[in-house]
């Protein structure tokens, strides 16, 4: 023999199988355990799940294809994500003050939500008054738009308007802007959540218009936005509504890429170029609790939308390749029960948004469960950001994330569940085909049931719901405060006084023009909305006119 | 107003509790005994997030309810039209953003249309303060965020119980 082997030596497990030895020998029952979008997610990820030495041009680097660290060089420590809160409240005037609250608190930029009434296309005399200014601002005219944004300098601050095709609120605030002097050249901000399909889809209270009226729509505005308002953003594909309907992280983000793939193809149809459009298209999202899937999710949309963009779409500027997005914390997680308790969901989400590596960031006040948000409770998401920025110091590394082992196999999995969807999607026909024939609504429905099983068989714990309740602390709940009756009247007062003094023949003039722009291809109907605005046309004359012309937008019943 | 949406009980899907035996479904005698409530789940006012009356109403279907869902937006008179025309014993109202304020409006237009007797269930955001003032109004119940599908369920068969024997002893 010339040589004595140790038999220990030849049974020696290596240390990884020795710690799948003590693990089953230590676990007990051993539950499994997958993530929202349907991933088995394990107890432990080591380099045989991912290994950088192999991936290296998947991971790439920030602010190179494919993005997956991040689509600049700099990230946040270059430029931390803009704090764009969404506010909106009683009458422009009301709003105004908030605003300036929330700007001096540290909100970067503006994110305006009008009143329910205004995104169902009435103007305030059409509306029950009980209704008007509870969840957002009664804007009607651009006069008020004026006055809701007193203060703002347009070519200064970002400004994002929450409004549906017709996009209305753009009309006025450049009618403010040219009456400002300031160059629409210089207006930058985005049409929030202008995606009409999503809101066909989910959510529906972007809708307004029938869905072949509101596609042209949305061509006729980023046609218009790229030629008269360069630094505007014409295009939010969203991804929040779906998501909060029920949709899993995966199948969101799945319809949202398919739904700015229609987009995107309808405008090349117009004969834009993908490298004139692209650049200004933006994404806006929900951020749910569960926090490494969502870091996944918006890692692995990176690099699914740089191959789409350029691969697909044959778009040849970087700048279109890149995945821009907003994130809002998913309200659908928070409780009513205990809700303080939804401060530590929020920050759990916003963190999770911020080491994905969004642009923007909205962080839900604790009490959206309970009523529209109070101050208190904004200044409370205000100050959630503020913390994570300063105190945890989440801007001084790009994609910290980057490089584990569960995060980087978990990308990897999400993007393919992203295209297993996506490819369902194809398959029907892309996505104004497959919304038509309502696959995606009852999608989304049965996702929506599943969770709802879920939580009440127990199986997802909600704390404060299902599991650890308490009786309630009743002074935990903020007074809530609605817009002063008074004050609302003579809101609507004033309005119908506005609506007297006009020239009936300027506004008849105008919304006839409208009308028939909705029925030429060849004109563009959102120009005519600008003049019709400039006119003194109101919110709610414009859009009856367009859904006169174009068809009144209803939403499938489907359960 | 867009197409109501009937869903019956009278094929329940798979795994739901099929109504208990008995010749006449409709007759009205131990409460909860034969009967197959009728609800209309339904959205008024101007919001749009329809994800929780649609998964409510899905449930009470498969809890062996016949429902009529509608999409959101509906107004008050078509759904007291509604509620009249179909007959049903509960109407459900689903709110997210403040709609319950007009409620009371509801409520007055369905006693004037002489439905008094049915039954209206409020699911969503209430704040507190505003629940009292729905229930003085004369809504049976307001479920809240994170109430369980079985207990509304029961809670709506038990009140179209209620509402059926009423209408009976009239």
């Amino acid at each position: 023999m010339n040589k004595a082997i140790d038999s220990k030596l030849l049974h020696e497990p290596d240390a990884y199988g020795a710690w799948q030895q003590e693990y089953a020998a230590t676990i007990g029952t051993d539950k499994q355990v997958a993530n929202r979008s349907g991933v088995p997610i394990k107890p432990l990820y080591t380099a045989a799940d991912w290994n950088a030495a192999d991936r290296a041009s998947d991971l790439g680097v920030p602010g190179q294809a494919p993005f997956t660290r991040g689509i600049y060089a700099t990230m946040h420590r270059g430029r931390t994500w803009t704090q764009r809160q969404l506010i909106g409240l009683g009458t422009p005037e009301e709003y105004n003050a908030r605003l300036r609250e929330v700007l001096a608190q540290g909100a970067t930029a503006i994110s305006l939500l009008p009143c329910n009434s205004v995104f169902r296309g009435y103007d305030m005399d059409e509306s029950h008054i009980e209704l008007l200014g509870t969840c957002g601002t009664v804007i009607n005219t651009w006069e008020h738009m004026d006055a809701a944004l007193q203060g703002v300098d347009f070519a200064r601050t970002s400004c994002a308007q929450n409004d549906p095709t017709p996009f209305t609120l753009l009309a006025f605030m450049l009618v403010a802007a040219r009456r400002r002097g300031t160059d629409w050249r210089q207006v930058s901000g985005t049409s929030n959540q202008s995606d009409y399909l999503s809101h066909y889809v989910a959510n529906h209270m972007f809708y307004r218009l029938a869905l072949p009226g509101a596609r042209r729509l949305l061509g006729d505005h980023i046609d218009f936005c790229n030629r008269h308002v360069p630094r505007w953003n014409p295009m939010s594909v969203v991804g929040q509504h779906m998501q909060q309907a029920g949709a899993t992280p995966a199948e969101a983000m799945a319809f949202t890429l398919s739904t700015a793939i229609q987009n995107a193809r309808d405008c090349i149809e117009r004969g834009m170029d993908p490298d004139d459009f692209l650049p200004r298209f933006t994404f806006f999202f929900d951020i749910s609790v569960s926090f490494f899937e969502e870091v996944a999710k918006f890692r692995a949309a990176r690099r699914i939308w740089t191959r789409i963009t350029r691969d697909r779409l044959g778009a040849k500027d970087p700048r279109s390749w890149r995945f821009k997005f907003h994130g809002q914390t998913s309200g659908a997680d928070l409780t009513r029960q205990q809700p303080l308790n939804n401060i530590a969901r929020v920050t759990v989400q916003a963190m999770a948004g911020i080491l994905g590596g969004l642009q923007s960031l909205h962080t839900d006040a604790y009490d959206e469960a309970l009523s529209c948000p109070s101050e208190f409770g904004a200044r409370i998401a205000i100050a959630t950001q503020n913390v994570l920025r300063e105190e945890a110091h989440l801007t001084d590394v790009i994609d910290p994330l980057g490089g584990s082992f569960y995060v980087e196999k978990l990308t990897d999995e999400m993007e393919a569940e992203i295209e297993r969807v996506m490819k369902i999607v194809e398959d029907a026909g892309g996505m104004y085909q497959a919304v038509e024939a309502g696959l995606v609504q009852r999608m989304i429905g049965e996702s929506a049931r599943r969770f709802q099983q879920r939580v009440d068989s127990g199986e997802q714990t909600v704390v404060g719901v299902n599991a650890y309740q308490v009786e309630e602390d009743a002074s935990a709940r903020p007074i809530n405060t609605r817009p002063d009756r008074t004050t609302m009247q003579a809101h609507v007062d004033g309005f119908k006084a506005w609506k007297a003094q006009r020239s009936a023949g300027q506004v008849q003039g105008a919304l006839d023009a409208l009308a028939r722009a909705a029925g030429d291809a060849r004109d563009n109907v959102f120009a005519r909305v600008v003049e019709a605005a400039e006119a003194g046309c109101t919110h709610g004359e414009i859009c009856s006119t367009l859904r006169r012309e174009m068809g009144f937008g209803h939403v499938q019943a489907i359960v | 107003m867009s197409e109501p949406h009937t869903m019956s009980a009278a094929r329940p899907p798979e795994g739901a509790k099929a109504p208990s035996g008995g010749s006449d479904p409709h007759a009205v005698g131990e409460r909860g005994g034969h009967m197959i409530p009728k609800v209309l789940v339904t959205k008024i006012g101007f919001d749009g997030h329809d994800r929780g009356s649609r998964v409510v109403a899905a449930g009470l279907r498969d809890a062996g309810m016949e429902v009529i869902y509608t999409p959101p937006w509906q107004e008050i008179a078509a759904v007291v039209k509604l509620a009249m025309e179909e007959d049903v014993d509960v109407v459900g109202i689903s709110s997210l953003a403040t709609d319950h304020l007009i409620v009371p409006k509801l409520m007055a237009e369905l006693r004037e249309a002489g439905l008094g007797d049915i039954g209206v269930v409020v699911g969503g955001i209430v704040p507190d303060e505003d629940e009292k003032a729905l229930l003085d109004a004369g809504v049976a119940r307001v479920f809240h965020p994170g109430s369980a599908m079985a207990d509304i369920a029961s809670f709506v068969r038990e009140l179209a119980g209620q509402v059926r024997a009423r209408r009976v002893a009239l």
